[in-house]
């Protein structure tokens, strides 16, 4: 499992705050199901969708294929 | 629970209401607007009705104001528009009204008759004017060469010389339009055989035409002819060319003092016409400040006769009797209304009464401006029928999600959102200047959806680290280049190795995909499996989330057997195929490849789920471990029994799904006619009427309710697989938008960027502008439409109501899982609606 703790933490808290906090304490009003409809099919997509991208580079069957120069100069703006 | 899940409840109300309040009645109905009427005289003529008279007077008063209307903006007057909206206006006031308008538009068309009859004086005088002026050139030139004496000219030559004083010539003057001027020649040559003499002079300033206004050129000419019959004949041309002639005295002193008369009078005239102008810009600016007003009086009254015509006529109470639908929320506003509409004309009350009816009550959702366009986007495919699901709440937010997957770009995001929040920010100005330009009308209905669009957009492009196809390296990237200078140069090109840890972190970026695959050559390889896979996880659970829908749908019309019979199997079918699917993409991620792996879960072992899942719809056999290799057959222990179990329920739900319903509705219908039978005469009293004859329509309808299930089933199992495929199109699109935008920069950002020196800096600034525009035009506007149109695609459903069987036809992805969209929109009897279609139809003329 090539996964770290603390991005899945971090994401999770705030989608979990979008989809499941706000609507908890969201104002009443005639709009509340509505907002709260939204505010969870937004939390729960984005999240989803971070995740697939994230578990998707979990573990890579391939890595990336790069000139030899790409690879110099990406050696020194990011890795020095 | 809020309206918009559902449409809101019903229900048919009579109206009895007293002749003499009927009016202030409907008119307060009309400003709340939550009273959709029946025509209760659909069969009689429109001119038969009752208040036909009163309609035809409002059509009168329209037509007048019309008439106003057109001339205030002929002369250039602004019509005020204080923004007020008027309360229809008591009956009798209609009279004064009409007294208004009758004495307005006779006022201004006799200062309009007054003023035309001093224009056509005018101009007559103005061209004598210019006659006498020009044809004074012509008679000196004549004179200067009869004096004795003077020069010889060439005209001259052709008299002879012995004749005493010249020979007395004809003549005759006038005006004509210049264009006919060459055709007036030609014919008069030819028909007095060139015995004329033409002289003509151009009019320099052009002339008004008094019965159109318009600005025309015209010439002056005199035509000089010897002898009465040419006389004749060239007066005739002049006629036919429409040439106005004048006469025109021939001795000088006369001439002079007929241009001293006609001077005078032209400034007399000139006096005379500017104080008609100025009554008349006087008229026309106090019509101007109430024009607005009384054209919504008129409208308002109009739309209450039209409403009154629809009520049928109470003949013994001396009233009026309406049937309406009126949410059932609203029924209290609705009385409260009544009251005031009878108070205000001082009669009895009106009385409402709740009907009880079979019919389908229309569909009403109560929308706001943020929900009102997604609840058009759904409508527009079809109304949902009463009190059924409506997907628009949902939409509100999947619609843009899709859409931003395949269009995920941070950059093209933030163009689109800048868009429509600017929208948004502006809107009250910007829907207050109506036009008629029907683009811009799109773009600002749907100003919330494409400010969704754009910020799930920039959402989706920080995931897919897309911005204008360049990446960010925010939070440094997991790959790192480990390889020394000599490694280097042994090969152009190379690979970093995911398992060796000093090339891999272990764990990936933390948000979004690596940078570093931006720049890599084999990113297509990477983007392609990462993209489809996510399309196929969020097409199912989008299906899947319909089917859920389906279940709320079927409690809350008490539908159990449809439960048991369709939504159970629907569900079980779509997680033993699919769901299934999205597990193994799920189980591969997490258990092949990596830092460090090796053996059976190294990267060479990773299967195709692809194939996998077409080995298993197509009941490949087992498959044993190869020799010599690592690599394991399955991905995981008993993979082999799970997959045919999984199939085999699959498989058992498509005769579940269609023969259940049908069998149990067959059986129960057995039972109950048993009990009848059983009963004897006694249920049938017992029940009434109606359930007796129950029993026989409801076999007949028996053959109906197999084919309906039979297309459902084949509809479902059939859909379930291609609207799967045709979830593929977010992955197509997304990699498409990707790829476009990355050759747009290619090939035209990178001339800029790479021409150095201080010419580079000019090239760079008239690149970029064909690189921002091409942007705009091509990847947000284009590239947009293409993705909001396949995202409708995937919400919408398409359905053909043939007569035979009630549904055939495909539906699309989402909705077709539980939406049947067969109602009919709730129109409810509003000014407002009214005032602005009327109001359309006069921007509409205006801009003809």
């Amino acid at each position: 499992m090539g996964a770290s703790a603390i991005p899945i933490i971090l994401m999770t808290l705030l989608w979990g705050a979008v989809g499941i906090v706000l609507p908890i304490i969201l104002p009443k009003g005639p709009n509340r199901s509505l907002l709260q409809c939204i505010l969870i099919i937004t939390a729960v997509s984005c999240w989803l969708f971070w995740l697939c991208c994230y578990m998707h580079q979990m573990n890579p069957l391939i890595g990336p294929y790069m000139h030899n120069s790409t690879l110099l100069a990406v050696r020194k703006l990011w890795d020095e | 629970m809020g309206s918009l899940f559902r449409s809101e409840e019903m229900a048919l109300c009579q109206l009895f209401l007293q002749s003499e309040s009927a009016y202030t009645c409907v008119s307060e109905l009309g400003e709340l607007g939550l009273v959709q009427f029946r025509d209760l005289n659909p069969d009689v003529n429109a001119f038969q009705r009752k208040f036909v008279n009163e309609v035809r007077r409002c059509d009168e008063m329209e037509r007048k104001l019309r008439y106003l209307e057109r001339e205030i903006r002929k002369d250039g007057i602004p019509v005020q528009d204080t923004g007020e909206n008027p309360e229809a206006p008591m009956p009798r006031e209609m009279i004064d009204l009409e007294a208004t308008f009758e004495k307005l538009e006779n006022e201004l068309k006799e200062v309009n008759s007054n003023a035309e009859a001093l224009k056509r004086n005018y101009l007559e005088l103005t061209e004598l004017r210019h006659i006498l002026k020009k044809t004074q050139g012509f008679f000196d030139e004549r004179e200067g060469s009869m004096e004795p004496g003077g020069q010889t000219s060439l005209t001259q030559n052709l008299l002879p010389e012995d004749t005493k004083g010249p020979i007395q010539l004809g003549f005759v003057a006038g005006v004509i339009l210049r264009e006919r001027i060459p055709a007036f020649e030609r014919m008069l040559w030819r028909a007095c055989r060139g015995n004329v003499f033409l002289r003509q002079s151009e009019i320099e300033d052009p002339l008004e035409d008094p019965a159109t206004g318009e600005q025309v050129l015209k010439s002056v000419f005199i035509i000089f002819f010897q002898g009465d019959q040419l006389k004749m004949r060239v007066k005739k041309i002049c006629e036919g060319f429409r040439a106005t002639m004048y006469p025109c005295p021939e001795a000088p002193a006369d001439r002079r003092e007929m241009a001293m008369g006609v001077k005078t009078r032209l400034d007399d005239l000139n006096t005379v016409l500017s104080q008609t102008q100025d009554h008349r810009h006087r008229v026309l600016v106090s019509a101007s400040r109430n024009i607005r007003i009384w054209m919504m009086k008129v409208w308002k009254i109009k739309a209450i006769y039209h409403t009154l015509n629809m009520f049928n006529l109470d003949v013994i109470q001396n009233g009026l009797i309406a049937e309406c639908w009126i949410p059932v929320a609203d029924l209290e506003t609705v009385q409260l209304a009544l009251r005031r509409g009878t108070e205000k004309s001082g009669s009895l009350p009106a009385i409402l009464n709740r009907l009880t009816t079979i019919e389908a009550p229309p569909t009403f959702h109560r929308t706001n401006k943020f929900t009102k366009a997604f609840q058009n986007l759904i409508d527009a495919y079809g109304v949902a029928t009463y009190r059924e699901i409506n997907p628009a709440p949902y939409t509100i937010i999947t619609f843009p999600f899709l859409f931003a997957i395949m269009f995920g770009d941070f950059g093209h995001g933030v163009v689109m959102a800048l868009f429509g929040a600017w929208m948004v920010w502006k809107e009250k100005p910007l829907s207050a200047k109506k036009t008629d330009n029907e683009i811009w009308n799109i773009f600002f209905g749907g100003r919330y959806i494409i400010l969704l669009m754009g910020l799930f957009s920039m959402y989706t492009g920080l995931i897919y680290n897309d911005i204008f196809s360049k990446a960010l390296n925010i939070f440094g990237s997991s790959w790192h280049v480990s390889l020394s200078d000599e490694e280097l140069s042994h090969e152009k090109e190379f690979m970093l190795d995911p398992t060796n840890d000093k090339q891999y972190e272990g764990a990936p970026y933390p948000f979004g995909l690596d940078p570093m695959w931006q720049i890599s050559t084999n990113k297509i390889n990477f983007f392609n499996s990462y993209k489809m896979k996510i399309s196929i996880t969020f097409g199912i659970i989008h299906m899947l989330f319909g089917v859920a829908l389906s279940l709320w749908n079927n409690r809350f019309f008490q539908k159990t057997l449809n439960i048991y019979c369709e939504f159970i199997p629907q569900v079980l079918f779509m997680c033993c195929l699919f769901v299934y699917l999205v597990m193994l993409v799920f189980h591969k991620w997490v258990w092949y490849g990596g830092v460090g792996s090796s053996g059976e879960t190294a990267p060479g072992c990773a299967p195709s789920i692809l194939i996998t899942f077409i080995n298993m719809v197509l009941m490949k056999g087992y498959e044993e471990k190869k020799p010599g290799s690592v690599c394991e057959p399955y991905m995981y222990a008993g993979q082999f029994g799970l997959q045919r179990f999984l199939l085999v329920v699959a498989l058992l739900c498509v005769p579940w799904m269609l023969i259940a319903k049908p069998y149990l509705m067959h059986r129960n219908q057995k039972r109950r006619q048993m009990m009848v039978q059983a009963n004897g005469g006694e249920g049938v009293i017992e029940e009434g009427g109606v359930t007796a004859e129950a029993p026989a329509a409801e076999q007949e309808d028996m053959g109906e309710v197999m084919i309906h299930q039979g297309i459902h089933t084949i509809e479902y199992v059939l859909g379930s697989v291609s609207h799967t495929a045709s979830y593929l199109r977010l992955w197509a699109l997304s990699l498409a938008h990707a790829q476009l935008s990355e050759v747009l920069w290619g090939m035209v950002l990178r001339i800029g960027l790479s021409s150095g020196g201080h010419s580079g800096g000019i090239i760079l600034y008239f690149i970029f502008a064909a690189w921002a525009s091409l942007t705009i035009a091509i990847l947000v506007l284009m590239e947009g439409l293409s993705a909001f149109l396949h995202t409708l695609r995937l919400h919408w459903e398409r359905k053909e109501v043939s007569k035979e069987s009630r549904i055939v036809g495909t539906r699309v992805e989402f909705q077709s899982k539980f939406y049947y969209g067969m109602g009919y929109a709730f129109i409810p009897f509003a000014f407002e609606t009214i005032l602005e279609q009327a109001e359309e139809n006069v921007v509409a003329e205006q801009c003809k």
